[in-house]
């Protein structure tokens, strides 16, 4: 066994201390703030999704009263999305990677960097604050007038909490346009860039465009409860379906912040776990521009039956047909990517493989939901959340632990167990389709989302979904057990573990602080994924 | 983990140089453009200062996009309540003092002329201009402050602020408090990002009184003035929209 002596020089060994991790500006270190910061929201978020689970298996609802049920619901959409999504990739992986990626030393503003995990803890403290002081219970979606005139729960603290992380979000996506366009080493020219960076490049476009528009409309809810100025408010003149547009203008455009910076992992991970460049690379940089930018085209497909004109309605629904362009276009490509490349069985490999099949499911029912017409039916219904677990859980998380797998060994210079890695990649695919297909199955039937009881030939399908994410959630728990022992325990990894081409590979796991040796200018002469058949890894 | 994949994995790692080149990249001892010069100025994550200005100058043009998007919700929001009341919208703008938006309107524009004198003193070396320019900046901006102060405690004693005291008696009376409630959330925060940008001014005049500035730096000087100007033009988007449209055609 060659074990690789740990560099000696690693970000992680710079300098020890609380201190020294919570003024670090070294992005690298950052983006381990995130990542514990983000875990805890998970598991957190987790917590109300398994009540709310709970609460399902019986079709009577006699485990939580109503109230506390809307509660539930509502706190677990705020803290899964704002939270734990919204920030997941980007945040942690994103603010890793960029950087060494680009070939330059830090981001472009490392001290904003810092701020905005700042500014996030601070939001997130706040929103925890309305938890402790009673929770909130309008729905995620804080649709006015009963956000702002009726709900007598602690909307404000958590608007505020919601308005405050938002400029995290916004300070993030500042700094990755700022590094891609101004930072990348000579010879890194755009078509070279990584689809990684393509993809959190499209993602900070949305993030600077849609965010400020969520943190001005939190902002109106907020000034109509506490200066009673009547923006919403149908008794004083105001329209609520205003309010409607305002957010989904930010809401919709979120999926994508979500979903694109998974599609730049699974790319890297494809041509990785394939040993082959990405099929159609241009075509996939390209289709996450084409989706942010009609990301911002279809919020109108969330008002179907909020008494939208039928013309508005009909274009909407044509625009958000289009989506499913880009979006086919790199699964096809992921796939011609697979195929005929030297597959290495490895672990992230399972978790791409169950998140083109997730996604694809997500996906197509997202065309279902999509079509004006079928959705009066679907709206508002189980299929709806079946849905978008589908793209956000299966799609966005999937690819998340994926890609926190693929980079683990050059974050913490540590190798996991693969195999703990497969079986937990199983049992989240497995998990997963039997919490959720139900789920489909229930919206079909007409249940509603939303509600802590249902009609009792419904419970079947139900204690299947519940049963369902009992399994799940064991898939998520078990990389939290053997991430955490590869920490103290597990063999030290060497530069490149997988045998794969990208620059992080070509400096020591985990890196010293400045990322490249110091006072050296990296210098990028060949495109992303140069795999040559000549030098192809032979297994076996 | 496979035994291949971890000794060649191994091997790159021995041999970090070789690795580096087989995958495409190497790396140059020193540094090519503009690294001649150490500048104290030149953070260690930049390559040249023309580099680090551009980045902070992008950074700052980044910034701005984001708060027009931020103020871009709340002119939608005047938007449709305009084309809903547009009779209230009249009326409410009749309650609004045109002399003083007009005054606030030549303070800022001023303000933005020293500003940007402020950058040209810093790019020619002149400390004393920066200083100047900057110290008029931060009394204009003050200025339109004061005048704003006057224009609101005169709303708190017409009964023109919504809530509870409105003065319930005007016509179209919820729909005017509308227009009131928008008049006060979007100069409202408009003064806030004033009040932000004199602070960011007098950390300014601190650096350019201390001499930090130069022809070969004033970077922060630079993206400080682009967030002073922006907010100018809020204003001068903000003072024909409330005070001016539709003005003196209905309730006098």
């Amino acid at each position: 066994m060659s074990y690789v002596p740990q560099n000696r020089n690693s970000y992680l060994d710079a300098a020890h201390g609380l201190a020294s991790w919570l003024l670090t500006k070294d992005h690298k270190r950052i983006a381990m703030l995130y990542l514990i910061s983000i875990t805890i929201f998970f598991a957190l978020g987790g917590l109300f999704a398994a009540a709310i689970r709970l609460e399902l298996i019986t079709p009577r609802g006699d485990l939580w009263g109503p109230d506390l049920y809307n509660k539930l619901f509502t706190l677990h959409g705020v803290v899964m999305i704002f939270f734990f999504l919204v920030p997941s990739i980007p945040a942690t992986l994103g603010n890793f990677l960029m950087p060494i990626m680009l070939g330059t030393k830090d981001l472009a503003f490392p001290r904003i960097n810092l701020l905005s995990w700042y500014l996030y803890v601070i939001g997130a403290l706040i929103t925890l604050g309305a938890i402790v002081a009673g929770g909130v219970d309008t729905g995620w979606t804080f649709y006015t007038p009963y956000s702002s005139v009726s709900s007598r729960t602690a909307v404000s603290t958590a608007a505020i909490g919601i308005f405050v992380t938002g400029f995290s979000s916004i300070l993030t996506g500042l700094n990755f346009i700022v590094t891609t366009h101004r930072m990348r080493a000579p010879g890194l020219t755009w078509f070279r860039l990584p689809l990684f960076v393509w993809a959190n490049y499209a993602t900070s476009l949305v993030m600077i465009l849609g965010t400020p528009v969520i943190a001005i409309t939190v902002l109106l809810v907020f000034a109509e409860r506490a200066f009673g100025l009547g923006f919403f408010d149908p008794a004083r003149g105001g329209d609520p379906v205003l309010f409607q547009h305002l957010f989904w203008f930010y809401s919709h455009p979120a999926v994508y912040i979500m979903i694109l910076p998974g599609m730049g992992v699974i790319s890297e991970l494809v041509a990785g776990m394939a040993r082959k460049p990405v099929f159609g690379y241009s075509f996939v940089a390209f289709s996450s521009l084409a989706i942010a930018v009609l990301g911002f085209l279809v919020w109108g497909h969330h008002m179907f039956v909020s008494s939208q004109s039928l013309y508005a309605g009909l274009v909407f629904s044509i625009i958000t047909m289009l989506v499913a362009i880009p979006s086919a276009v790199k699964t096809f490509n992921w796939t011609a990517t697979l195929y005929k490349g030297s597959i290495s069985w490895q672990s992230p490999t399972y978790w791409v493989i169950g998140f083109m099949g997730l996604f694809a499911i997500g996906g197509l029912t997202g065309l279902f939901l999509g079509t004006a017409g079928l959705n009066v039916h679907l709206t508002d219904s189980y299929f709806v959340v079946a849905h978008f677990h589908y793209i956000m859980v299966g799609g966005a998380i999937m690819a998340y632990m994926g890609g926190l797998h693929y980079w683990w060994p050059k974050m913490t210079g540590r190798i996991f167990n693969d195999s703990l890695s497969k079986a937990s990649a199983i049992l989240v695919f497995v998990g997963f389709n039997l919490t959720f297909f139900p789920q489909f199955l229930l919206g079909y039937m007409g249940m509603p989302r939303r509600y802590h009881s249902y009609p009792d030939e419904w419970q079947a399908l139900n204690v299947l979904s519940s049963a369902g994410a009992s399994i799940l959630a064991l898939g998520y728990a078990l990389p939290a057990f053997y991430l955490t022992y590869s920490l103290f325990k597990g063999k030290l990894a060497p530069a490149n573990p997988w045998g794969v081409k990208g620059l992080e590979w070509t400096i020591p796991s985990p890196p010293p602080t400045f990322n490249f040796e110091d006072d050296r200018q990296v210098v990028v002469d060949e495109p992303a994924y140069n795999y040559k058949p000549a030098r192809e890894v032979h297994v076996g | 983990m496979a035994n291949v994949t971890e000794s060649i994995g191994a091997r790159q790692a021995l041999a970090p140089e070789g690795a580096a080149s087989a995958a495409g990249a190497h790396t140059l001892h020193g540094t090519a453009a503009g690294h001649g010069h150490h500048n104290p100025n030149l953070q260690h994550h930049f390559y040249s200062m023309e580099q680090q200005l551009e980045a902070s100058t992008l950074g700052m043009w980044v910034f701005l996009v984001t708060e027009i998007l931020f103020f871009g919700g709340m002119f939608l929001v005047y938007l449709v309540y305009r084309m809903l009341y547009p009779e209230a919208w009249v009326l409410g703008s009749n309650h609004l003092d045109v002399a003083m938006g007009a005054i606030n309107t030549v303070v800022l524009l001023c303000s933005s002329l020293t500003m940007v004198l402020a950058v040209r003193a810093a790019q020619v070396g002149s400390r004393q201009g920066q200083v100047i320019n900057l110290v008029l900046t931060i009394v204009f901006g003050l200025t339109f402050l004061v005048v704003k102060y006057f224009e609101y405690a005169e709303k708190f004693e017409h009964h023109l602020v919504p809530g509870p005291n409105f003065d319930m008696t005007l016509p179209q009376a919820a729909q005017q408090q509308l227009f009131f409630s928008i008049y006060f959330m979007m100069t409202g925060i408009h003064a806030i990002h004033m009040i932000i940008g004199i602070g960011l001014m007098l950390v300014i005049l601190w650096m350019a009184w201390r001499g930090r500035f130069s022809p070969d730096y004033y970077g922060p000087l630079e993206v400080s003035g682009l967030y002073w100007h922006f907010v100018d033009v809020v204003w001068i988007f903000l003072f024909p929209l409330l005070y001016l449209l539709g003005a003196h055609y209905g309730a006098h």
